[in-house]
């Protein structure tokens, strides 16, 4: 059976996605942006063992070469990640889908629907459709939070299992995004573009930057052209906490005004879409 | 010093809060009723407890008049008619709560108040002017957060203003419950009451369709979440104190065949004198005038036997001592506890009630919130004790095991971050899994408001604070809330954070 590391699941979100929803974290990211919030959740373990001496409670051990976690022990301190020097953590688990079919069906009463996200979950895109299949067995709306490095054109089955993609455009500008996130975005505007074209494209999400104010326009601008009133425009504020001492020194620990926010949702709205959310 | 002389001197009670606690000094000068001294012993030992009710009941505990009958016919002895307006409606349920007695001597039931004001409302403006100028009457002359209102399940014009100067009025009283039931209730209304319970603690939500099986469609919310029969009441709320019961059992056969059997049977012969006298020979059901007009029936009224310290109960039966491996966590604790309460409803059963035509001749089980003075040692009703709660999905499939056996009231309270407020949709696909799962109700608030829920009634902390600095304060039920705030813990449960 198909096991994919999982970073988090959890049980009631109420912002990943309309309602009350099951929330699963994947391990494992191929962008690497200045701004992210879980940095441990970039690469896998290497099991390099640095982690272990600084965990305060002794929940962590090398048992045959491998990192191992003891989750009763853990008091959720973070020691760990602080240590990790490769943006990882020890915390992760490797999952098959019935084993998160277990906690679907317990949490299936309560939510209204799940969301995988990560990381990135289209890292794991077989894992994904062996589970949507199951989940269908369920009334649960499906949704997918992507940066959309991958091309969804290439997995029509798991696309019909879904209700739609909430992605990622972190830049309209190819070289600025390369910067941002050290991976080309060609991929990612092809997505924008076919999500709506099939109808399954839930929401686009933009970070707004302080003191990147030409390239915050291009992408709000250039992004509204393309969905118009197809959907939801959420437009997020750069905020520091979390971002690595790298992150930091390039955007800062303030972030920008909300008078230069009001104008990045009138630029949206002026370009023709409707359903803007700020956070 | 006296009793007495303490009470009045007492510069933290208001003028009618020393007149209670006088009163009850004044009835319990009497022995009328020959109590069994064995239930004084059990009293004495902490066995039971008869919730201070007094010692010869001149009405019932808890009365649920069917205000309906106000509307459509007025009332003779308030020399009332039936009112033609807005303005007249609420005036008459205003000066109408004036007459309905209970243990608190406020009313702890003041209607289905959507329903009974909705045909009166015309100008919608005028009508959020009327309903916010009887909601702020009703908190500073109800004084008591055991006050009620029931709301739902249809919604209503009526309804949404009610939130809506709730939302804005910030207050603890009156209490509140919308019947809730997914098929009746539109979404956009129980999104609205969600949120106006994250704002102040308030609708709580009730299991409609649960409490219409049970009742039929007649029935209310009232005092804390007491489901009782609309035109009825309850007789009388003694209870039995699991927890200490459990520590003087022997073994877990010891408490259920000869423990539990043995104080049901106390209890029980206590509720009947109580129940006995109030029907036969105090005035109450002879001559009140909300009997002689129709506004309650003496048969809808039921006894309650309460309990409460399931949790505690189960750990001592079973000798875990961490509460976080306990009953909540293992499946032998909670399969224990399902299995004590199913016992306790059998052996109820078992006992002939007097003046129970609509109650099937038996008492009901109520989980009772407990008091401020049971401490720690005692969790309200069949709660996992606060600080050991699991997450919120386990702890409402926990509930879904014990609601069932509580008709006369029951319920959990969860506590959300500050997220949730932007996201009320959210809580209501909970809220609605909850119910259809078998939850009997439902109450939330978030974590940093003012206006929050102590067991099963509400408080404010700014009142709180002035009560903790010795100054006098409208609503009695602080005095309370303090207590628990202080033996309890009872305002440090978990919060349901992202």
């Amino acid at each position: 059976m198909i096991k994919a590391p999982i970073c988090k699941i959890i049980p009631f979100s109420n912002v990943d996605g309309p309602g009350n929803r099951m929330a699963i974290f994947f391990q494992g990211c191929p962008f690497n942006c200045w701004y992210c919030h879980n940095p441990e959740t970039i690469n896998l373990c290497n099991h390099c063992g640095l982690c272990v001496d600084t965990c305060p409670e002794k929940a962590l051990s090398m048992i045959h070469n491998q990192v191992t976690w003891n989750e009763q022990q853990c008091i959720s301190c973070d020691q760990c990640l602080a240590t990790c020097p490769n943006q990882s953590s020890p915390k992760v688990k490797s999952y098959t889908t019935d084993d998160v079919m277990v906690q679907v069906d317990e949490l299936s009463p309560f939510i209204r629907g799940l969301t995988v996200s990560g990381g990135e979950a289209m890292m794991y895109p077989e894992f994904l459709t062996e589970l949507f299949q199951k989940v269908k067995k369920y009334p649960l709306n499906i949704l997918i939070d992507s940066n959309g490095y991958r091309p969804f054109a290439d997995y029509p089955m798991l696309l019909d299992l879904i209700d739609g993609v909430m992605l990622d455009v972190k830049s309209i500008d190819p070289s600025f995004h390369k910067k941002l996130t050290g991976q080309d975005n060609t991929i990612v505007i092809e997505n924008l573009k076919y999500l709506i074209s099939i109808n399954k494209l839930y929401e686009v999400r933009i970070v707004c930057l302080p003191s990147y104010d030409e390239q915050n326009r291009k992408t709000i601008q250039q992004v509204s052209q393309i969905i118009q009133h197809h959907c939801r425009l959420k437009l997020i504020k750069y905020r520091p906490y979390g971002v690595t001492d790298n992150g930091l020194d390039i955007l800062g620990k303030e972030t920008f005004s909300e008078v230069l926010f009001e104008e990045y949702k009138q630029l949206a709205k002026a370009f023709g879409v409707k359903d803007i959310a700020m956070i | 010093m006296s009793d007495v002389y303490k009470i009045v001197t007492d510069k933290t009670l208001t003028y009618k809060q020393q007149f209670v606690l006088l009163a009850k000094i004044g009835e319990n000068t009497d022995t009328t009723i020959p109590y069994n001294p064995l239930w004084i012993q059990a009293i004495e030992e902490g066995m039971v407890c008869d919730l201070f009710e007094g010692a010869l009941p001149y009405r019932p505990r808890y009365i649920i008049p069917d205000y309906h009958v106000l509307m459509e016919k007025g009332s003779d002895f308030l020399e009332l008619g039936a009112p033609t307006d807005l303005w007249e409606a609420i005036h008459s349920l205003l000066i109408m709560y004036n007459h309905v007695p209970s243990v608190s001597s406020f009313p702890v039931f003041l209607g289905d108040l959507d329903t009974l004001l909705d045909p009166f409302i015309k100008d919608e403006q005028e009508a959020e002017k009327a309903i916010r100028l009887f909601m702020l009457h009703i908190d500073r002359v109800f004084t008591d957060s055991f006050v009620h209102a029931n709301i739902g399940p249809k919604d209503t014009k009526a309804g949404r203003i009610i939130l809506k100067v709730t939302k804005e009025l910030q207050t603890a009283v009156p209490n509140m419950t919308v019947k809730y039931d997914p098929d009746i209730t539109s979404d956009e209304f129980a999104s609205l009451c969600a949120s106006t319970m994250l704002d102040t603690a308030k609708p709580s939500f009730a299991n409609h369709k649960m409490f219409t099986e049970e009742f039929g469609e007649g029935y209310a919310l009232a005092s804390c979440y007491n489901g009782l029969r609309l035109a009825g009441g309850g007789y009388t709320l003694p209870r039995l104190k699991l927890a200490s019961i459990a520590q003087k059992a022997q073994s877990i056969e010891h408490f259920k065949n000869e423990l539990l059997p043995y104080y049901v049977q106390l209890m029980s012969e206590f509720m009947d004198m109580r129940i006995r006298f109030m029907v036969e020979e105090a005035s109450f059901f002879k001559s009140n005038f909300l009997v002689k007009e129709g506004f309650i029936k003496q048969e809808n009224f039921v006894g309650m036997f309460g309990m409460v310290g399931l949790a505690e109960s189960v750990n001592t039966l079973l000798e875990i001592d961490d509460l976080k491996k306990g009953y909540g966590h293992l499946q032998e604790a909670d399969d224990l506890g399902e299995d004590i309460i199913k016992h306790l409803d059998h052996l109820i059963s078992l006992h002939p009630a007097p003046y129970s035509e609509n109650s099937q001749n038996r008492y009901w089980l109520h989980a009772q919130v407990g008091i401020e003075r049971d401490g720690l040692g005692s969790s309200p009703g069949t709660r996992i004790p606060v600080g050991a709660e699991p997450e919120t999905h386990k702890q409402i499939n926990h509930s879904t095991r014990f609601h069932k056996y509580f008709p006369a009231g029951t319920g959990d309270i969860y506590r959300f971050d500050e997220t949730w407020k932007k996201t009320p949709e959210a809580l209501v696909d909970i809220i609605r899994g909850a119910l259809l799962r078998g939850v009997r109700y439902f109450s939330g608030y978030c974590e940093n408001n003012d206006v929050v829920r102590v067991t099963g009634y509400l408080v404010k902390r700014s009142e709180l604070e002035k009560l903790d600095r010795k100054e006098a304060v409208k609503n009695h039920a602080t005095v309370l809330g303090q207590g628990s705030r202080d033996l309890a813990k009872a305002l440090d449960r978990r919060v349901n954070r992202q």
